[in-house]
């Protein structure tokens, strides 16, 4: 009883404020609210028993990926009324798509395909049950490999998000440390030898 | 009465449905299409997490692992094109990127 209380509370937090999320004006609060979905998907995940992904959802994406919309966000200085311009124009088209999307959608899901069989419902894991061990022993044996790419994705994200970034300063003046430390006494003084001149 | 595997399925499907008419609605603004494709992969992730909980099968969690790794990737990369593309262009409209438009 109290897991469909938990339930329909975080399920109806969680459409509030996705919806939020796509008609708010200020990108920064569409972010805020984003980052309420994602707790709120996290309560949900954590009551379908997947303890490590739904710390990991907090961890990765609130602490991560949220912080870094958020930084790009007041980063860049953003003209929102322009961005906001056929806003209600669109707004019975994607209704319409999203409308004709969900019945699609809730048609297969509702039909009797996804209904288990009576008895069937999992138990209820025993307390001494680790998901983040039972997820670790079949990321490390099974999915190897996969994991190994997984890791290799993250490397090239990271190189291209920096090169993507990174860019010379012609116009900024800087020290060169290796060059000062290079230089020689030949590079800086020049010793001219001169006939002294007596006077007369 | 008891939460089934429909009613998360349910859930699925109408995250999915908002994040798809946020982004028809937002068209203009390329972070709130970053943000709903972000809610995309939260619904898909759920369904995923619902399945590999009613099927006693820990290959769904798995694979949201790996879901969430290149979601983290593809948000860094898309919001590193974003701001090179503020220092061009001065602009995050979706209006004035038409370079490659025909």
């Amino acid at each position: 009883m109290i897991e469909t209380v938990i339930f329909y509370i975080f399920a109806v937090a969680t459409v509030i404020s996705a919806c939020a999320v796509v008609t708010v004006k200020n990108p920064v609060h569409a972010a805020l609210f984003l980052v309420l979905t994602f707790f709120t998907s996290a309560v949900i995940w954590m009551s379908l028993e997947a303890e490590f992904l739904a710390i990991s959802l907090v961890l990765v994406y609130v602490g991560a990926v949220m912080v870094l919309f958020i930084f790009v966000v007041m980063m860049l200085d953003i003209n929102v009324a322009r961005l906001r311009e056929g806003f209600v124009r669109y707004l019975p088209l994607g209704l319409a798509v999203a409308a004709i999307m969900l019945l699609l959608m809730l048609s297969v899901v509702t039909s009797d395909v996804f209904v288990l069989d009576v008895g069937s419902e999992p138990l209820p894991k025993p307390a001494d049950y680790s998901n983040t061990k039972a997820l670790g022993a079949v990321l490390y044996t099974e999915y190897v490999f996969a994991f190994e790419i997984a890791a290799v994705i993250l490397l090239v994200a990271i190189i291209a998000a920096i090169s993507l970034t990174m860019r010379k300063r012609t116009q900024a003046k800087y020290q060169a440390p290796s060059d000062q430390i290079k230089v020689r006494k030949s590079d800086r003084l020049r010793i001219v030898k001169m006939p002294s001149v007596e006077e007369e | 009465m008891t939460v089934t595997l429909s009613h998360y399925l349910i859930l699925a499907a109408i995250l999915f449905s908002i994040s798809i008419a946020g982004i028809v609605i937002n068209r203009k603004n390329i972070i709130i299409l970053l943000m709903s494709i972000e809610l995309m992969l939260l619904s898909v992730n759920l369904n995923f997490i619902a399945f590999s909980h009613y099927l006693d099968d820990l290959a769904g969690q798995v694979f949201v692992f790996f879901i969430l790794t290149v979601a983290a990737a593809e948000a860094a990369i898309g919001l590193a094109i974003l701001v090179v593309l503020f220092r061009n262009k001065r602009s995050i409209n979706v209006e004035d990127i038409k370079e490659l438009k025909w």
